[in-house]
């Protein structure tokens, strides 16, 4: 019963593609339907980091100076390189739906291959900078342990980012699993113009990775 | 007595085999991808759910038959609350009429072959089993004593049972009713049969499609801060912990924001079933079809912005208080209009007494009883008085326990013979309907009055001249469990019974009735093309969905 799995018992008539799942009746309904599914989980993702945003906006609000204070462990330049590395990804990923959407198999592999590669990045420099942290006894709730602090409750402000910046990197990770996977397709073939749902789909979560990050930066990195 | 209704391809006989017949292995129903398999899988895990739910209400009122107890320790008595109330809410109430009636209905209403997405309808049923299993554990090893609400700081900081995995539970419980609920946005707007305009959809299908836009927008929230309750447990991270710095009233508006619409989530799809049956068992158009379509869209909306009713004696402003004891009553009106439709499609039908109508009638007794002293604690000054006594839960009883689970017996009364083509002994079901309003209301009546002397909720003894009242409630328990139990001895012994029955044993003027009872796994051979809408119950109705094209 694999009824959902495209295969050779699919339609294939009238320019279709062998990936019709069987229960739409035309690419345009299959195409248009993992669209809106995608920005129906996308707000879903909205509100799921909301909570985390308005919990954060609650804290810093009760202890401003705790949070200015923790906040200069933070290494800016390491920030604002992340967030370069995921504005040009997000820019790759652009344009591997363009070359999805043109037919061309070898740039669309070679612009994901470049978006990984930056994703690969985002997560080496977080790598470091989380090391650097633990290094340092900056870590949330209990197990903060850093030693010579004059204003006291930084440990709010660590537990707020280890969790967000946590989330988003988990993002960040499941995004290039599935950018690994559209690589391994496009590689075989599947993308063309008639069929690129899976890369523009995929497209719309990496800039909603992205963009969680654009608003994470300045709130953890730039507080005054 | 099927009318007129055309089947579409009758049953010629190279017609393919139901969805029950189409593949016999254990695999064929664990990896299946139809809707109407996912649906029976539901409605098996859900009932099982439902009956440790109940076995857990029935230790809390035979412990109540006296004052100082009978047979559970006062800590294992919170135990058993808490585990009722989550089983009851997170594992049955949310998930069983989408998931069971939902799933199976809402594609063959629209005319479509199965939900937009299959597979992410399978994985939501494989979230709601781990989910489930997670709550189970937790119970196994020594269960959970916070309640449903799992209030901070007590949750966070303090409660030494097994909180972390039943929030776990919940947590991935959550994510398959957003699964669910992106599932039917999707297929409501791309899966609709050429002809299937917005206005010609039956009302289950917009109940339906305003639950699911309530699980999508609420249920991240409730997720999110059922972690940071797990977080604060394992890192102590602070925010909720006011000697840390954190702000436990701060859980409470994240939890209600969720939680108050979580009732919608409940309420919604239970009208949608009614809707159906009314008109079915009435034979009338559905009165004012557009002021029930938009009321469930205006309750969707509305009951975002009444979160704050539950803590008008938490640390809110009376201000805050104010607005939202207003809003509060403004959800009301919505509500109201759907039972003045109700009861103008029954006026001057021809009303068939038949079971799922008897549950309908049931439906609107507890609603009306329930929504009616919602009023009471939507306003300040009475509810000052109220909160967290009896009255509170004899109220939500009423309006999200009663009311959804006799519009989901409504719903499997009315549907059972399109899906699994056989019907049950009218008799003993018109019997046990019987037994269980009775039963719920014996149950329930009385914990009004408890709450307005003042017996407040949760507690494990109570002062003695409550308890006549309580007697009176543990014995209504027990007749709404032998209704219960009768009706799933009636409805298991209709397998027993032979499948030769009409595929419209009712005369049912919506799509799902113009295919076979129960369908083939495509739902329809070929595409229905929509002539008109439903509920078309003149002598000589024309069919709601003709002609096919060639597939
Ligand atoms: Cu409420």
């Amino acid at each position: 019963m694999s009824t959902a799995i495209p295969s050779a018992h699919a339609h294939a008539e009238g320019g279709q593609t062998p990936f019709l799942q069987h229960h739409f009746r035309e690419m345009s309904q299959q195409f248009d339907a993992a669209k809106i599914g995608m920005w129906l989980f996308l707000v879903t993702e909205v509100l799921l980091f909301g909570g985390l945003f308005v919990g954060y906006g609650i804290m810093h609000a009760r202890h401003p100076e705790a949070f200015v204070a923790a906040h200069h462990h933070l290494d800016k330049t390491m920030g604002a390189l992340n967030t370069v590395v995921l504005l040009i990804s997000s820019f790759t990923m652009v344009l591997s739906v363009w070359a999805a959407q043109t037919s061309r198999k070898k740039l669309l592999v070679l612009f994901l291959l470049l978006t990984l590669a930056c994703a690969g990045t985002f997560m080496v420099v977080k790598y470091f900078e989380y090391s650097h942290k633990f290094h340092e006894g900056l870590l949330p709730g209990k197990y903060y342990s850093h030693k010579g602090d004059t204003v006291p409750g930084q440990f709010l402000f660590f537990s707020f980012y280890f969790m967000m910046t946590g989330l988003h990197g988990i993002h960040v990770l499941l995004g290039m699993a599935a950018i690994a996977w559209l690589v391994w397709r496009a590689l075989k073939g599947h993308f063309s113009s008639l069929y690129y749902a899976p890369v523009e789909i995929t497209g719309l979560y990496w800039h909603l990775v992205d963009l969680i990050w654009i608003y994470l930066f300045p709130l953890m990195y730039l507080i005054s | 007595m099927s009318t007129a209704a055309p089947v579409l391809h009758g049953e010629s006989p190279k017609a393919p085999p139901s969805y029950l017949q189409a593949g016999h292995t254990i695999k064929s129903w664990l990896l299946t991808g139809d809707h109407k398999r996912i649906a029976v899988l539901y409605l098996i895990s859900v009932s099982v759910f439902f009956f440790f739910g109940s076995l857990a209400a029935s230790m809390i009122r035979i412990e109540l038959v006296s004052p100082r107890g009978v047979m559970l320790e006062s800590d294992t008595y919170n135990k058993v609350f808490t585990a009722h109330g989550i089983i009851m809410i997170f594992f049955f109430l949310i998930p069983a009429i989408p998931a069971v009636l939902g799933n199976f209905l809402l594609p063959i209403m629209i005319g479509a072959r199965d939900l937009a997405f299959p597979r992410l309808n399978l994985l939501s049923w494989y979230l709601y089993v781990a989910g489930g299993l997670c709550g189970v554990l937790a119970i196994a090893f020594g269960g959970v004593d916070t309640g449903w609400t799992f209030y901070t700081p007590y949750s966070s900081m303090y409660s030494n049972t097994n909180v972390t995995l039943t929030i776990i539970g919940a947590f991935i419980a959550g994510f398959s009713s957003i699964a669910t609920g992106i599932n039917f946005i999707v297929t409501v707007h791309k899966m609709r049969a050429p002809g299937m305009t917005w206005f010609r959809l039956p009302l289950m299908v917009w109940g339906s499609y305003a639950t699911s836009l309530i699980i999508v927008l609420g249920t991240p929230v409730v997720a999110i801060t059922l972690l940071l309750v797990v977080m604060e447990r394992v890192f102590h991270i602070g925010v909720f912990s006011p000697e840390l710095g954190g702000d436990p009233v701060l859980f409470q508006h994240l939890f209600w924001f969720y939680s108050h619409p979580a009732v919608y989530i409940m309420i919604l799809p239970a009208m949608g079933v009614i809707n159906e049956v009314i008109t079915c068992f009435s034979r009338k158009r559905i009165f004012g079809y557009h002021f029930i379509a938009f009321s469930s869209l205006a309750i969707a909306g509305l009951g975002f912005l009444v979160w704050g009713h539950h803590m008008f004696v938490s640390s809110q402003s009376m201000y805050q208080g104010m607005v939202f004891s207003l809003l509060s009553y403004l959800v009301a009106v919505p509500s109201a209009i759907k039972v003045f439709n109700w009861t103008a499609t029954i006026y001057k039908g021809s009303v068939r007494f038949q079971t799922p109508f008897l549950y309908v009638l049931g439906f609107m007794g507890l609603f009306v009883v329930g929504g009616l002293t919602g009023l009471f604690l939507a306003a300040m000054s009475t509810d000052v008085h109220l909160t967290d006594t009896y009255f509170v839960v004899a109220h939500f009883h009423y309006v999200m326990a009663g009311s959804n689970l006799i519009a989901l017996l409504a719903g499997m009364h009315y549907w059972w013979p399109k899906m699994y083509g056989r019907l049950y002994n009218k008799k003993l079901a018109a019997i046990s309907s019987a037994l269980i309003f009775v039963g719920f209301n014996l149950t329930f009546l009385p914990q009004f009055v408890l709450g307005s002397r003042g017996m407040p909720r949760r507690y494990f003894n109570y002062l003695p001249q409550f308890q006549d009242l309580h007697v009176a409630s543990t014995i209504g328990s027990w007749v709404l469990a032998a209704g219960l139990f009768l009706t799933a001895a009636y409805l298991l012994a209709s397998f027993r019974q032979p499948k030769g029955m009409a595929a419209n044993p009712w005369g049912g003027r919506t799509l799902e009735w113009e295919t076979t009872s129960p369908p083939t796994t495509h739902n329809f051979e070929g595409q229905p093309v929509l002539q008109h809408g439903p509920y078309d119950y003149r002598p000589e109705p024309a069919a709601v969905g003709v002609k096919e094209l060639a597939h």
